[in-house]
């Protein structure tokens, strides 16, 4: 009781700094409590996500432990000579991504951020977004935080970024004319095709989803969603993912990270 | 090839021990085709195997029909007291070979 008290809090926090810094527009609306994804997935798949020895995405966290210690690049570091153990260096950090990054002015999320310290720290060339060694490490990084609430915090900074998510979940896309809000807001619970439509929140990115047979990124998702309603699918880590990624993000404060998830 | 062994640490002489690997790999199955037309040849892990105290407990054969990263359980039956090493081997059909080791303790 004492943890949904302070999700709860935290979440008020959060509405009354967006309110006060945009009075005037309207606030968005979420899911209050959000519910997890996982939890319109049929038993079998939540008890294949549950059990790390037959959760599929756990090779990947696998991998991306051995690339977390391998040393790299022209300066010949690994992430683990500068951060230590992920267990306690890493732990929670996925809960306050995407996040605005001073030096290079933009939006990061995990994958953006590990890119950059390839570049600048280990004077590796970066990953191509979508990567089995992108993913990996990024599922390692990410469950690292797996239990902790999500606790993306809206300031001057990213509000730019994170109104234009709002908006983009909002717009009609695609011959088949659908918003994400449309299924994600208005019928959820709702049948489509074989699967139960879910809130969209994304707490457990990377995901191993069973019909792509591998682990997959929130970018990929996004773009299943948009070539679903038949649109043209923005770029990978591109800005209006990162937005879209920021305003979900928002959306599912207080939910707790489920990386390595398991979908269909 | 990177895999994960999923079994427990010590086990009592005569039980029935499960045995659980999950092995990264696409299992690709032969039957598919690149975006110019071009087959995918086949690349599936052909043979898993697995010794304790120096003699094969498990083997498996597989084809194209098993998904990607596949995920093999078995049991076995520990009856012969000792210390060491499940060792599992595997080949796919470009000839990459993969292994792991993995500690169990079999007490009297």
């Amino acid at each position: 009781m004492r943890v949904v008290g302070d999700c709860s809090m935290a979440a008020l926090l959060v509405v009354s700094a967006l309110v006060s810094a945009t009075a005037g527009s309207a606030e968005p609306q979420r899911p209050n409590p959000p519910l997890s994804g996982v939890s319109y997935a049929s038993a079998a798949i939540r008890a294949q996500q549950n059990d790390d020895a037959a959760n599929p995405g756990m090779l990947w966290v696998t991998r991306g432990e051995a690339l977390w210690n391998e040393p790299v690049g022209s300066a010949k570091q690994a992430c683990a000579q500068c951060h230590a153990a992920a267990s306690i260096s890493m732990k929670g950090v996925a809960t306050r991504y995407p996040q605005f990054d001073n030096s290079t002015k933009a939006l990061l999320n995990l994958e953006g951020r590990i890119n950059i310290c390839r570049v600048k720290q280990q004077g590796a060339a970066a990953w191509v977004y979508e990567s089995g060694e992108l993913l990996a490490l990024t599922s390692y990084v990410a469950h690292q935080s797996r239990g902790l609430a999500g606790a993306v915090v809206i300031d001057d900074k990213n509000r730019a970024a994170f109104l234009r998510g709002a908006s983009l979940y909002q717009q009609r896309m695609g011959q088949i004319n659908l918003a994400c809000t449309h299924c994600h807001d208005q019928h959820t619970g709702k049948t489509l095709l074989a699967e139960k439509i879910s809130e969209g929140h994304a707490n457990a990115y990377p995901i191993y989803r069973l019909e792509w047979q591998g682990m997959g990124s929130l970018h990929r998702r996004f773009r299943s969603c948009l070539v679903g309603v038949r649109a043209e699918p923005f770029s990978p880590g591109g800005f209006e993912y990162l937005a879209l990624e920021l305003y979900l993000a928002w959306r599912a404060n207080g939910l707790p990270n489920e990386t390595p998830g398991v979908r269909r | 090839m990177v895999a994960r062994v999923t079994v427990a640490a010590t086990v009592q002489r005569g039980a029935v021990v499960p045995v659980r690997i999950n092995i990264l790999h696409k299992m690709e199955t032969g039957h598919r085709y690149d975006v110019d037309g071009r087959a995918i040849p086949k690349n599936v892990i052909h043979t898993l195997t697995c010794r304790f105290l120096g003699e094969t407990i498990f083997r498996a054969e597989m084809g194209s029909g098993m998904a990607a990263n596949p995920s093999v359980q078995f049991y076995f039956v520990a009856d012969a007291v000792g210390e060491g090493e499940l060792l599992f081997e595997w080949q796919d059909d470009t000839g990459q070979r993969g292994s792991q080791r993995t500690a169990l303790k079999v007490l009297a």
